[in-house]
């Protein structure tokens, strides 16, 4: 986008926001029901939104919905501020809500976009952390009719889905879900956590950030409130595990950038075929390198 | 009285409007289920029996008497029109037509069985055998793979299928095989009450006896209590102890098996068992 763009003076006529307030008094709704009902997907009336489904306007009318005046937004995109996902949305909100702080700082966010990823850093209870869905609903993979899923959801029926774990381990010895991993909160309704890596599952158990899930395409909102218990499904004998980051000599393989052990790592293949990995989440990782340095001079 | 299972009072299943003259116009004196006045269909009416434990009750009847409307509406597959069901489960008496929908599929998938005629219903044919019976297993809140495992081969070599074949699909069985695994998956919570629907029908005569004989031993081994549907007067001779006679939606003869199939009373019933080979 232009940086000097400005919207053309007839249709400066936008409220904050871009959505109209009876939008968003309806998604605030819809918000404080999907928190009293954890895990429930409430629908909600997805508005057009001037970018396609798809493209995160569920998490885009969460946000669009909450914010004021006072708020630091971040957003991010599979853990990185720069991607073309992230620095849209981020344009779009700068040009529809004057007045609001963007940053790259996770701990300086008070609302916090995101697209299949959870920050490295703990959130705190004064944040809030957005998530764009594709598909709200775990059990599309066992059961196709919505009008038999809703059922299957009020019963708290979830063999099915246990019957694919089942079968997994069967097949492959463990479990073969990567992302969108199955997850259990306060013991009865399941989710589809968005495609966060398994990583970052057990970051929503506890979570003393809020966590909020929009859908705009399947128009649902639905939310993990804070300190919410979340287990992601399992066997009681097969214990949930997280990706590995070992190399064949079973040590941890660092950042390249900061020397991180203890975050996502992104694989990157360069030209020549070499292996590199470094951090998913930049902020986390540039974060590091500040502390490096700083070490460095004192 | 204590062993009683299950007792059916007044149970009918009928499909359509309903008029007030349906059930005057109907049955076997009629010679027909359908209503001539307003075109519904009294799949069954004023069907009564109490089951006791480990007991076999047959139901006989030709095709389109009710005999499976009976069954479905029992294992809720299908909601009844009007009549009750009590089922006394470790001392406790459940109204089974009165609970809400979670706690008749928790009754369904913990304390009943259903073996059907044609394996597709009653089998998964996307997940291999195991699969199917651990889907059981984990209705019931059973969540330890290993335990699952065992359980579920240890079922399928019960009911004769080789434990080698436990993770293939059952697509890849033999019909008798499948009809196996399905007994396997009905038993799979050792439920007391089974309901088996024209289960040998479509087998061939070996197999069929070896499916008979499988049942009786499962009978004999764990008192589960059965309901079995069938037109097969063989299947009752050899099975039920006690048998219900349907025709066009009506109980029009029931008692012992043996009394039935020696000095059968109805019209019906003395034309069933003359012409039996």
């Amino acid at each position: 986008m232009n940086a000097h763009y400005e919207l053309p003076l007839e249709d400066a006529g936008y409220s904050f926001g871009f959505l109209d307030e009876y939008a968003k008094k309806e998604v605030r709704r819809c918000i404080l029901k999907a928190i009293s009902i954890p895990g429930y997907q409430t629908p909600y009336a997805s508005r057009e939104m001037p970018m396609g489904r798809g493209f995160g306007t569920g998490g885009l009318q969460l946000t669009l919905s909450l914010i004021g005046a006072d708020d630091t937004l971040k957003v991010i995109d599979q853990g990185s501020d720069d991607s073309v996902n992230a620095v849209n949305l981020r344009q779009f909100v700068q040009l529809t809500c004057p007045g609001v702080e963007v940053t790259e700082k996770t701990q300086k966010a008070t609302l916090i976009q995101s697209r299949h990823r959870i920050p490295e850093k703990m959130l705190t209870e004064q944040q809030i952390l957005v998530l764009q869905v594709p598909y709200p609903d775990a059990l599309v993979v066992v059961e196709p009719s919505e009008a038999r899923r809703k059922v299957m959801h009020g019963e708290a029926d979830y063999s099915r889905l246990l019957v694919k774990l089942y079968e997994d381990v069967v097949r492959f010895d463990e479990i073969t879900i990567s992302h969108r991993y199955p997850t259990r909160l306060n013991g009865h309704y399941v989710i589809d956590p968005s495609p966060i890596p398994r990583w970052d599952v057990p970051r929503l158990h506890q979570s003393p950030a809020l966590v909020l899930l929009g859908a705009g395409r399947e128009k649902k909102i639905y939310a993990v409130p804070p300190y919410t218990v979340a287990e992601p499904l399992v066997f009681d004998d097969i214990a949930f595990r997280v990706e590995d980051f070992r190399d064949a000599n079973g040590k941890r393989i660092a950042c390249r950038c900061c020397g991180s052990t203890v975050s996502f790592l992104d694989e990157l293949i360069d030209d020549a075929g070499n292996v590199t990995h470094q951090c998913s989440d930049s902020s986390y990782c540039e974060e590091q390198q500040e502390t490096i340095s700083a070490r460095k001079q004192a | 009285m204590s062993n009683k299972i299950l007792s059916v009072r007044g149970l009918s299943r009928i499909h359509g409007v309903q008029c007030p003259l349906c059930i005057s116009s109907t049955g076997p004196e009629h010679d027909t289920n359908m209503c001539p006045h307003c075109g519904s269909v009294v799949a069954a009416h004023d069907v009564n029996f109490d089951l006791y434990r480990g007991e076999i009750l047959g139901i006989i009847g030709e095709s389109g008497s009710g005999k499976s409307s009976t069954v479905k509406t029992l294992y809720f597959d299908e909601a009844p029109t009007a009549g009750s069901a009590t089922f006394y489960d470790g001392g406790m008496q459940h109204d089974m037509f009165a609970l809400n929908a979670a706690q008749q599929r928790s009754m369904r998938n913990k304390r009943f069985g259903m073996v059907y005629q044609n394996p597709h219903l009653g089998l998964n044919f996307q997940i291999s055998a195991g699969g199917n019976i651990a889907e059981r297993l984990l209705m019931s809140d059973l969540k330890h793979y290993g335990e699952i495992r065992t359980r579920a081969g240890d079922l399928l070599v019960r009911t004769e299928v080789a434990r080698a074949r436990m993770d293939q699909n059952p697509k890849t069985f033999s019909g008798g095989m499948q009809q196996r695994v399905q007994i396997a998956k009905a038993l799979a919570t050792q439920p007391p009450l089974l309901f088996l629907d024209e289960v040998t029908t479509g087998l061939d005569l070996s197999v069929q006896a070896a499916i008979l004989d499988l049942i009786l031993e499962i009978q004999h081994e764990l008192g589960t209590a059965m309901i079995v549907v069938t037109h097969d007067l063989g299947v009752i001779r050899l099975l039920a102890g006690r048998t219900l006679v349907m025709k066009h939606g009506r109980v029009i003869e029931s008692g012992l098996t043996d009394q039935i199939l020696e000095d059968p009373q109805h019209a019906y019933t003395q034309r069933l068992v003359a012409s039996a080979l």
